[in-house]
């Protein structure tokens, strides 16, 4: 259904008129997320201050069957932000508030809008941080984080975002309120915040969520590893996680994403094929211990420069090559496709392999920065846009990458999410029932599949019939009839 | 309807697939021919839950007991659900990893059933429950669907969190066929120091007060019951270095109580519990623990006995005043299950109060099962 005029000032009434975008001009600026390649003009923006509102825009939108699509802080990369053409984007970069921490159970409620460093800011008075840091952690928003799953360099080891939810407050496509989770473990009934998160906006609105803090470990030491090429760097991972170790990250670059990164912020890194950056933390004398082990891996795989940060300076020198090695890829190319998959770590010096067989046979320069202990991939193809034909060269490149990552056993998307730029590969990854599966969820939480409608799934598909109240089986209706 | 428990599955035929495809077969005949399944692993958690409201067939997973695949290099491993959670351990050990949960009765409880009810230990406070750690699931659904959810690399966000949605569900949504884990090393050492901390008080200050360091111990709990205080176990693991450490700095938090080696057996207290006739499971804020051991011991069963991890979860033997014992938990956001309730008391419903979610529960199960033939009436609000 269009937005009529008349549905336009039901919004007004729900956010206040100041609240609403309607003009094309100010509309634009919503028309994609980070993965500009994506766009549609959505018919309003709305910008709720609190859950009611939220609500009362999710109702209006259900009763005139109008799709809406959340929006954070609009740093995704896969177009999972990108509006329905003509839809409503309900952005929640109002409702930011941090409502309670809770250090004793080492708790802390927010609103969706809450950036997630801020969370991080907020607790480290005390030593505690969130653990979850994806590299676009000082803009992302935690509403964007619960959807997406995001992940981070330190996920490794203190897990994902999912892992650090523990209960949601969602407004329902429908505009009902429901609570998932509690503030304690286990909550009764089926895992709800499990299968909300990661769920990329289309099972609801999260508008407060419940997050788990973690407690600064003792110490923290941060090695750089400088190794002929990625597959010696690659192998020395391998031994670090056979020597039953399990550091709090594990990262590598290659050649053309060290140059990009040296470009852009002088992080110092050493000019080698291959770049290993390991972080190991906790008690410190285990660290210590531990990191004089991971030395000589390297050493006996080749590094021919090892150095450990000798400062937080450097230890954040460090860090901000590497989080800064997507950005940084615009030193060295006009354009660039960053993609996200996922393959057993294992698989890794065959995958890069063929990345670099393809990258020559394509004509296109591709860089990697990967996290390395957990198998996650993060190829970068470049590109000229203004060379004719290239654009569609660079996107069949980074489609093939991304079929190798199936082919190894791996996963279409570790962080970035399916959205709209993966929903046609998601086919290649799941068998039919797999996805039908899916849809059962999905139409458990929105049966009119109005929230964020076109992302994620292939091709759309009903509902089938709207399910009513919980009915018992005929045959316990049988049994009934036969007592009397 | 009114059967007790396992009575109700006397004389329940038994069927015993031997692949994922007979499974799936049986299961799809049994739902097109209204009949209700039992679905079960070893039994040892048959009780949970409450009561099937009917119950014409029990599908075992005991013959779906094989390794598929265990890439130690990757530290992953797929298992059959009817896989014997120990065997799963031997195999694993000799590479030196290990699937970190600790589970009751590992001797004979399977994968699927330890996933179906979520059931964790006291390594859950370091590792996490199941939840952390399945990273991929086969799930036959009521009508025979084969549906695979997750996958088998440690880092996926590809479509919804089946694992999560099949871990704890009872065997309500779907038979849990098969699962990925992400896997652990083994530890190069392990210490288990033991302390009386005082009264309750005094151990739920030490409690707080340890989770507020960051040490980097694996787990944590108080041992409590009737006529006795409560004593303080805790399991450190690594390096020879790191275990020092950290036991020199536990000693001087914990003085004036002494911190000694103590033996590893403490951590099977939670099993000797779940063994009795009455058994419960809680979950609160871990700074509610003194409180709710405080109403434990209140609520009149002169015999009780209680673990509690330092995660606020707990169990208890005792029977007396359950139902009084929940609504005040519940008051303050947490949750008591019944797990095993003593033949002669009167029943009380399992589960509690699932809060604004119930209609939802309802739909995601009528989604999945609409014919309701999944143990029917066993989960929360009779689902
Ligand atoms: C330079 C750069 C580096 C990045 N690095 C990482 C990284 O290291 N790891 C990583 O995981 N990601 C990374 N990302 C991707 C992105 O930052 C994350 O996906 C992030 O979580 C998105 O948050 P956002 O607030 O920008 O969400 P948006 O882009 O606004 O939205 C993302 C999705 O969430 C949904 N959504 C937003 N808010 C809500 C809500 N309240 N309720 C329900 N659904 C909602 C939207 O509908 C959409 O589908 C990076 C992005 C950039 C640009």
């Amino acid at each position: 259904m269009p937005l009529t005029p008349e549905i336009v000032g039901k919004l007004h009434e729900a956010t206040g008129a100041r609240n609403v975008i309607t003009a094309s001009e100010e509309l634009r600026t919503y028309e994609c997320d980070a993965l500009t390649a994506y766009r549609a003009v959505p018919g309003a923006v709305v910008l709720p201050a609190t859950t009611e509102e939220v609500q009362a825009v999710a109702r209006i939108c259900y009763q005139a069957h109008i799709p809406f699509v959340a929006r954070g802080s609009g740093t995704g990369l896969s177009g999972g932000a990108m509006p329905v053409p003509e839809g409503v984007v309900i952005c929640l970069a109002r409702m930011n508030r941090i409502l309670e921490i809770d250090f004793p159970n080492a708790r802390v409620v927010v609103e969706p809008g809450v950036i997630n460093l801020e969370v991080t800011g907020r607790v480290a008075p005390a030593n505690y941080f969130y653990a979850p840091d994806p590299s676009s952690q000082s803009v992302c928003s935690i509403g964007g984080n619960v959807a997406e799953n995001s992940g981070g360099a330190h996920c490794l080891k203190y897990g994902f975002t999912t892992t650090h939810v523990l209960a949601l407050e969602v407004v329902l496509p429908d505009g009902t309120l429901m609570h998932l989770g509690k503030k304690t473990l286990d909550a009764l009934g089926y895992d709800l915040p499990g299968v909300f998160v990661g769920s990329e906006g289309t099972l609801g609105v999260a508008t407060k969520i419940t997050l788990r803090i973690v407690k600064r470990p003792e110490s923290v030491q941060t090695l750089l590893a400088a190794f002929h090429s990625t597959t010696e760097a690659g192998a020395a991972v391998s031994g670090i996680i056979a020597a039953g170790m399990l550091p709090a990250a594990i990262e590598m670059m290659d050649h053309l994403s060290i140059l990009a990164a040296e470009a852009a912020v002088h992080a110092h890194y050493p000019d080698c094929g291959g770049l290993l950056l390991v972080e190991m933390d906790g008690p410190q004398a285990e660290v210590c211990a531990l990191m004089e082990h991971i030395q000589e891996i390297c050493r006996s795989q080749g590094a021919w420069e090892i150095r450990l940060a000798q400062s937080e300076t450097e230890r954040a020198l460090v860090w901000k090559g590497r989080k800064a090695a997507f950005a940084a890829l615009g030193r060295i190319s006009p354009n660039y496709i960053v993609q996200d998959g996922v393959i057993p770590r294992t698989r890794l010096p065959q995958v890069l392999t063929r990345i670099g067989e393809l990258s020559t046979e394509a004509g296109l320069r591709v860089a990697n920065v990967f996290h390395a202990g957990d198998g996650n991939l993060h190829p970068m193809v470049l590109y000229d846009r203004r060379i004719a034909g290239q654009e569609k060269s660079a996107i069949a490149l980074s489609e093939r990458i991304l079929e190798l990552c199936i082919e190894a056993g791996g996963s279409i998307t570790g962080e970035h999410g399916v959205g709209e730029e993966k929903k046609h590969m998601m086919s290649k990854m799941f068998a039919e029932p797999d996805l039908a599966t899916m849809q059962r969820v999905r139409c458990a939480f929105d049966p009119q599949q109005i929230a964020n409608p076109a992302k994620v799934f292939p091709r759309p598909r009903l509902c089938g019939e709207k399910l009513g109240e919980y009915t018992p089986h005929p045959l316990e209706l049988a049994g009934v009839a036969e007592r009397f | 309807m009114t059967h007790q428990g396992t009575e109700t599955l006397r004389d329940v035929r038994v069927v015993e697939p031997e692949s994922e495809e007979e499974l799936s077969t049986a299961l799809r005949c049994a739902d097109r021919d209204g009949l209700a399944v039992i679905p079960r692993g070893s039994g040892t958690k048959l009780e949970w839950g409450n009561p099937p409201a009917r119950a014409d067939l029990i599908l075992s997973t005991v013959r779906l007991n094989r390794i598929i695949e265990h890439v130690w290099a990757d530290l992953t491993v797929t298992a059959e659900a009817g896989c014997i959670v120990a065997d799963l351990q031997r195999v694993l050990t000799p590479h030196g990893q290990r699937l970190a949960i600790d589970p009751l009765w590992p001797e004979s409880a399977t994968i699927g059933g330890i996933l179906a009810t979520n059931d964790s230990g006291a390594w859950r406070l370091r590792y996490g429950g199941l939840r952390d750690l399945i990273i991929g699931v086969t799930l036959v659904l009521a009508d025979g669907t084969i549906a695979r959810g997750g996958g088998k690399v440690v880092k996926n966000v590809a479509g919804y969190d089946l694992p999560k949605l099949a871990t704890g569900s009872l065997g309500t949504l779907g038979v849990i066929t098969q699962a990925v884990f992400r896997l652990h090393p083994l530890p190069r050492k392990t210490r288990t120091l033991t302390l009386a901390p005082g009264g309750m008080a005094e151990a739920q200050a030490l409690l707080l007060a340890i989770q507020d360091t960051n040490l980097a111990h694996i787990a944590l709990q108080l041992r409590c019951g009737a006529h006795r205080d409560p004593e303080m176990d805790i399991l450190l693991e690594g390096t020879e270095e790191g275990i020092e450490a950290q036991t020199a700095r536990l000693t001087s938090l914990a003085a004036p109580a002494r911190v000694a080696e103590g033996p590893t057996n403490v951590w099977g207290a939670r099993q000797e519990i779940a063994n009795h006739d009455a058994v419960a499971k809680f979950s609160v804020l871990p700074s509610k623990i003194a409180d709710t051991i405080g109403a434990i011991a209140a609520a009149g069963d002169p015999e009780w006995r209680a673990v509690v991890q330092a995660t606020g979860i707990g169990w208890i033997s005792a029977d007396a005043a359950l139902s009084r014992l929940r609504a005040r938990i519940e008051s303050e956001g947490g949750t008591l299950t019944v797990l095993r309730q003593s033949p002669g008391a009167a029943a009380i419903d399992a589960w509690g109060d699932p809060g604004d979610t119930l209609p939802l529960l309802r739909t995601i199960k009528q989604r999945f099962d609409p014919k309701n033939t999944l143990n029917p009436g066993r989960f929360v609000g009779g689902i």
